[in-house]
């Protein structure tokens, strides 16, 4: 066993809080770049110039690119020859996103319950973490800000057999055109298929992180389908911020798994232009 | 596309001069509230009772900044989704409140309203928040302290850059600007 310190965790998850919303990936912010050549509404070039002028000022500045510094989301591989000492593993998330929002001059956005009292947790816990184990002996953290806005546009349908891949195209493409500008366009859009109602909506969360940004599912058949829903999107003409253009979204990530031979399950993640994320290895 | 500025508070006369993709410069002062500070506004005027800033010909801004850091007049301030605030729009307009800044488009009630109290909504950049901010020059609590980033603040702000998104006619930039760039 390797022991890992949960003082290493902590540690690392309150620099990668700052990180994540400091800095804009490099392959998010070429993909944008590429995005703004091609653009042909005036209204939504300046918006995109607009858009890489702000992060280089996060960059330069040590500020948060965007207000929104989201729900803390922590997706973890877990290698099963770690052991944690010298304190809990759920509670080094807690704590280092705790002090990675307070030091960072980062938003508090989170609710205690969700519905009646609404008050403010004031240090943007709880996180969210979503651990899986591995073999190895080594952790590797990915932490998502997860913005708000963007996050009311998405949902989960139970499509079944019948519906086909056309009907998965038919409900991510409404999905995005309902979303209009909410979202903050040019988006991110995360498509998860098959699985259980929960799997699915986890498998398009997971379609937003993937690195570098435009890179294509395994599968032939499903890379096809990413590029055509690229292609759709764009050609709704929402453009950046919803105020008419090409770009709509940046990319179309699906994820699969096997399902149910009664279901079919879809869900639609959508994250903003700011695709924030960060990856560490303990 | 015409670029104007604006300084508030807003006049009638400045809202009739106002047209849909005109690019406006703001300058003055404004004020945040969003979710939750609506919620508490919009009581207050149901029971009759004084609300905590004068909505009279202003500006109110739809964001909840992140702190500032030391030096910093107010930290990052993009707008949110403005959506979210359509069921409280009317009746604010309808109380002399004469534009909202935010991003997203609009229902169809508060397009109306739009009309009936001659007002506009102003939409800026999301996502943009550290360029924005660096519009804003001062600001300070001046209501709701104990909601945090949803306390209501006074803004100063000079040249703060938005797009009319709907005017006082009818327009809807959204509908518009869409409908030139799809493709079927």
């Amino acid at each position: 066993m390797r022991e890992i310190s949960a003082k290493k965790i902590e540690e690392a998850v309150r620099e990668m809080c700052m990180d994540a919303n400091y800095n804009l990936g490099e392959d998010v912010v070429e993909c944008i770049k590429k995005a703004k050549d091609r653009e042909d509404s005036p209204t939504g070039k300046a918006i995109l110039e607009d858009i890489l002028k702000n992060i280089e000022i996060g960059k330069n500045e040590k500020l948060a690119i965007c207000q929104d510094t989201g729900f803390s989301v922590y997706f973890v591989e877990l290698g099963e020859e770690v052991k944690i000492v010298d304190g809990h593993y759920m509670d080094a998330f807690t704590e280092g996103t705790r002090r990675g929002y307070k030091d960072g001059y980062l938003r508090k956005s989170i609710v205690d319950d969700p519905v009646i009292s609404r008050i403010n947790t004031k240090d943007n816990t709880p996180p969210i973490v979503y651990t899986d184990i591995v073999p190895g002996d080594k952790i590797k953290i990915t932490m998502a800000p997860k913005g708000g806005g963007a996050e009311n546009m998405s949902e989960v349908r139970m499509l079944t057999a019948a519906h086909g891949i056309e009907g998965v195209k038919k409900f991510v493409i409404e999905r995005v055109e309902k979303s209009g500008g909410n979202p903050c366009p040019p988006v991110v859009v995360g498509v998860g298929i098959g699985g259980t109602f929960e799997k699915c909506a986890m498998l398009a969360k997971r379609a937003l992180f993937r690195y570098p940004i435009g890179s294509h599912h395994p599968d032939k058949k499903f890379a096809e389908v990413e590029e055509e829903l690229l292609e759709k999107v764009n050609n709704l003409g929402i453009g950046p911020m919803g105020l008419g253009g090409r770009t709509t979204a940046l990319a179309v990530h699906i994820e699969t798994f096997p399902c149910h031979i009664a279901t079919m399950p879809a869900a639609v993640n959508i994250n903003c232009h700011a695709a924030r994320h960060k990856t560490r290895v303990i | 596309m015409a670029e104007i500025r604006l300084q508030t508070p807003l006049s009638d006369e400045s809202i009739e001069k106002l047209h849909i993709g005109d690019k406006v410069l703001l300058s003055g002062v404004i004020y945040t509230a969003r979710d939750a500070a609506h919620k508490r506004l919009v009581e207050l005027i149901k029971d009759n009772k004084p609300l905590p800033i004068d909505i009279k010909g202003q500006v109110i801004y739809y964001v909840g900044p992140a702190p500032a850091k030391p030096g910093y007049a107010i930290g990052p301030a993009g707008p949110t989704t403005s959506y979210r605030m359509d069921p409280y729009a009317t009746i604010l307009h309808e109380h002399g409140l004469k534009a909202s800044i935010g991003k997203g488009n609009r229902g169809q009630e508060v397009i109306e309203a739009l009309k009936k109290y001659k007002g506009v909504y102003l939409a800026a950049t999301g996502g943009v928040a550290a360029l924005i901010a660096k519009t804003i020059k001062k600001a300070e609590i001046v209501a709701y302290e104990d909601l945090g980033a949803e306390a209501i603040r006074r803004l100063e702000v000079s040249d703060f850059p938005c797009i009319v998104a709907n005017d006082c006619y009818g327009g809807d930039l959204f509908q518009e600007g869409v409908k030139k760039y799809k493709i079927d």
